[in-house]
């Protein structure tokens, strides 16, 4: 089989897309924003917009690598937001220093103290988006409810398991120890960062290493085929789920560590939205089949160094949401078939198609 | 050559897909009023053709002429407006819309902006009973047969204005013979009214039937036109395979050959299973060393049975022991570990997983066998790919290449390679042959043989009687959900098909 020329498989490549839009977004900061990529040292920490962006990122960075699995077994996970909240909520009212005293008086509340262990309230934290995974997962697998209707389910109610947790009050977090996860630094690198390579790590060589990635694959393409080569099907989309779940956990310690607070409302607010876009902007289909993990995360990286361009450009939060509209227009039509081909012909012009089927 | 009864000229078709030149400079011409067979083996390039003539691939090179005037056909929609037709080898209907809706669609009359529903009906019971079928229309078509859904993308590729050239690729292989007999009713009578019919089968029987002229394909090139009563059938097959007919033969000689060893060890063993509503309570013995042939018409139970016995379906009374342990758990995972492979018989649903590779195919359920975290390292992975694409002679550029690519046969020896690679115990072929060319059959069927003589128990299942015959030890003969009798040794088609009929 001849390989096809250089140039062409790079744009043919999967992350083609993702690392040219990340790439144009960046050049036009180069030319209209020349101070975004400025990257100063304060006690130690590196500041800059580069900076916020991958710590601003950080949770839906992470979110992405969960939704890809799901997406990938060719469902979709609209929960994930709430899953934040409900594991934020989760977090706050384990700090809080009141837990357990009959004695509630404002001075308590506002101690920097907790009475349960940060490792407790972690792992609290992460059980508790793990457990909303095995739900979904379960409704999806077992029950066989179309994973959007499954998932809606939890995000309709997620955030109101989330009030239920705070008794209806927005947390405030007073505990220092527990800002770390959000705000603090290694090495002059904000801490979210090295929790999302870590997260980022471990999932490539969980499915790249292991038969996992395939089963999932396989799974997405064709679940029917897939049970009758002896896979559980079933398993492997719970185990999705789930793991998206804990995915969003760990987005909701970081976020409610970022903001010092437990917001059932608030907490996560749209980030199933961005995720989805995030994995499909990262070469993901999502008919589900073959994903890219890092390529959901240039995803999520486009999305805020977007976002944070237009603040830096001194775009109004009010008209932030219209230039995301602009986008994702931009992108889900780079996307579409008929304009690939198109460009396809521009590039060669001697115009063959690949992946024609005989 | 000028010929005014010439309908469709093509002429020096090119069309190359990377790695690959699935058509080179291919000559086809079908003439008013005739029906003529496309033959060739799998990958021959009978679809890509076909592909072209409907524009659903455009060629390289090559001119189409349509009645002696050139055209460029750049879409399926043009080429439907051009009066050319088609139903393909796979069902590509909507099984959960009405008949009606399926014959109907994109074409539904119209009234005040709305749709025309009795007209909508109205027509397509006229459709269908050009075709001589009479069924209630407005019924789902997941609600009928596979028989009647092929009949009813007939009527629809029929239901377009003035058809002029119908294509009919591999309309039979889910036919039974009266259902087949009753096709070729209808294509002799379109034939009559001057429509043109290119007829793609792997079925010798039913060129010879109906065919007017043959043309055949061989690896993309074009071989030749002839007249089907100045072909004989071992010259056809030999042109198709461009080789001898050994091969044939030592597939009829093989079996006498190891019938003498088939008293082995029993390795499966069923004691009245059964599924309400889907089979009746069967006794079945499979022994170490033998083919159990399963002969009976479509919906007999045949692959009722095979899901029984590999746990896609659990059983609601009766036992099943393998190597002499009952089963408790019934999945295709428990079977697996148990060494039951089935080689389902809806290829591409139940089958390939089209957007894997060759490789990964091949792994797929000896890797579901290791489980999670056993990892089949690649360089390992591509050693068995490779080994197996050569003892099964999947024609294909590269172990990388996607499924989906392939042609019906070699797809079907990707799965047979799926599951031979993790050495079973039992193995249930369900149809394998279906839709395959003859070259493969053979292999297929040569293939079978060899893993009996290994030791392997195969239960093999066929629509094809002579098929069944030939490489079975017993036959298992089924009707309407019920083993109706098993007979060893010597019996002749007849009987098996009187048993199969009922009225022995």
């Amino acid at each position: 089989m001849n390989a096809p020329p250089p140039l062409k498989r790079i744009r043919e490549s999967r992350l083609f897309w993702p690392l040219a839009a990340l790439f144009i977004i960046l050049l036009f900061d180069a030319i209209f924003v020349p101070s975004f990529f400025k990257i100063g040292v304060q006690d130690g920490h590196l500041y800059g917009n580069l900076i916020d962006v991958v710590n601003n990122g950080a949770p839906l960075m992470l979110v992405a690598i969960g939704m890809t699995m799901v997406i990938a077994t060719g469902g979709v996970d609209l929960s994930v937001g709430a899953v934040i909240a409900i594991s934020a909520a989760m977090g706050a009212v384990l700090i809080n220093p009141a837990l357990g005293d009959r004695l509630i008086t404002n001075d308590i509340l506002t101690k920097d103290a907790t009475n349960t262990p940060l490792v407790i309230i972690v792992i609290a934290n992460l059980l508790a988006g793990t457990l909303c995974g095995l739900w979904n997962g379960m409704l999806v697998s077992r029950a066989r409810i179309q994973p959007m209707v499954a998932t809606l389910i939890l995000m309709v109610a997620g955030r109101g398991i989330a009030q239920l947790i705070t008794n209806g009050q927005i947390m405030t977090i007073y505990y220092t120890p527990y800002f770390w996860f959000g705000n603090g630094f290694i090495l002059g690198l904000p801490v979210s960062v090295y929790i999302v390579a870590l997260v980022f790590i471990v999932a490539s060589l969980i499915v790249r290493r292991t038969p996992i990635g395939l089963f999932v694959e396989a799974v997405g393409i064709n679940p029917k085929a897939t049970f009758y080569a002896g896979i559980s099907e079933k398993n492997i989309k719970l185990m999705a789920y789930a793991f998206c779940g804990f995915c969003s956990a760990i987005a909701g310690l970081i976020l409610s560590s970022y903001v010092h607070s437990a917001d059932g409302n608030n907490n996560g607010l749209n980030y199933e939205l961005d995720a989805i876009l995030a994995v499909v902007m990262g070469g993901t289909l999502m008919s589900g089949g073959r994903f890219s993990l890092f390529g959901s995360i240039i995803g999520a990286l486009v999305i805020w160094t977007f976002t944070l361009s237009m603040y830096a450009l001194g775009v109004p939060d009010k008209a932030l949401l219209a230039g995301r509209a602009v986008l994702v227009l931009i992108v889900i039509l780079l996307y579409s078939d008929q304009s690939r081909r198109l460009l396809s012909r521009l590039f060669d012009r001697k115009g063959a198609r690949h992946g024609a089927t005989h | 050559m000028t010929d005014d009864r010439e309908l469709v000229a093509m002429r020096g078709i090119t069309k190359a897909f990377p790695g690959v030149v699935a058509l080179e400079d291919i000559t086809f011409s079908l003439r008013k009023g005739e029906i003529h067979a496309l033959m060739g083996e799998n990958g021959a390039g009978k679809s890509t053709l076909i592909k072209v003539l409907t524009g659903v691939e455009h060629p390289d090179r090559g001119t189409i002429a349509l009645e002696g005037k050139q055209v460029q056909v750049r879409s399926p929609q043009q080429s439907q407006a051009l009066g050319i037709s088609t139903v393909y080898q796979e069902v590509n209907l909507c099984t959960n819309l009405s008949v009606a809706e399926n014959i109907m669609l994109g074409r539904e009359p119209r009234r005040l902006g709305s749709i025309h529903w009795k007209k909508l009906n109205a027509l397509a019971e006229q459709a269908l009973g050009r075709l001589g079928i009479d069924l209630d229309v407005t019924q789902p078509l997941e609600n009928y047969s596979v028989a009647i859904q092929q009949m009813v993308a007939i009527a629809r590729a029929l239901a377009i204005l003035a058809v002029r050239v119908l294509i009919l690729d591999e309309p039979t292989s889910s036919l039974d013979m009266q259902e087949t007999a009753r096709l070729f009713d209808v294509m002799r009578k379109l034939k009559g009214e001057g429509i043109g019919i290119i007829f793609i089968t792997h079925f010798l029987d039913q060129v010879y039937q109906v065919a007017d002229r043959i043309t055949v394909l061989r690896n993309g090139k074009y071989i030749g036109t002839y007249d089907t009563a100045s072909l004989s059938r071992v010259e056809l097959v030999a042109t198709m395979l461009g080789r001898n007919l050994s091969d044939l033969h030592a597939v009829a000689q093989a079996k006498v050959e190891i019938a003498p060893k088939a008293a082995h060890a029993c390795v499966a063993e069923a004691k009245g299973l059964g599924l309400k509503g889907s089979l009746a309570a069967i006794d079945l013995s499979l022994n170490a060393g033998e083919v159990v042939g399963v002969a009976g018409l479509l919906g007999s139970g045949r692959t009722e049975l095979a899901r029984l016995i590999f746990g896609v379906d659990a059983p609601d009374s009766g036992s099943l022991s393998i190597d002499g342990q009952k089963v408790e758990r019934f999945s295709p995972h428990e079977s697996l570990k148990r060494g039951i492979a089935l080689c389902p018989e809806d290829r591409k649903a139940e089958g390939i997983v089209g957007e894997l590779s060759i490789r990964e195919n091949i792994i797929l359920a000896l890797q579901a066998r290791y489980g999670w975290f056993k990892v089949l390292n690649t360089q390992k992975q591509y050693e068995i790919a490779a080994q197996y694409i050569k003892l099964l002679g999947i024609r294909t550029p590269s172990p990388d290449q996607l499924v989906k690519n392939l042609s019906g046969g070699n797809q079907q020896k990707v799965i047979l390679a799926r599951w031979i690679v993790t050495q079973p115990h039992v193995l249930i072929l369900d149809e394998p042959t279906r839709g395959i060319d003859v070259g493969a059959k053979v292999e297929i069927q040569k293939l079978v043989l060899d893993l009996v003589k290994e030791g392997m128990a195969i239960i093999f299942i066929s629509s094809e009687l002579e098929e069944v015959l030939r490489i079975s030890q017993r036959i298992l003969v089924m009707r309407d959900r019920k083993k109706v009798a098993e007979y060893a040794g010597d019996v002749n088609d007849q009987t098996i098909m009187h048993t199969m009929a009922g009225d022995l």
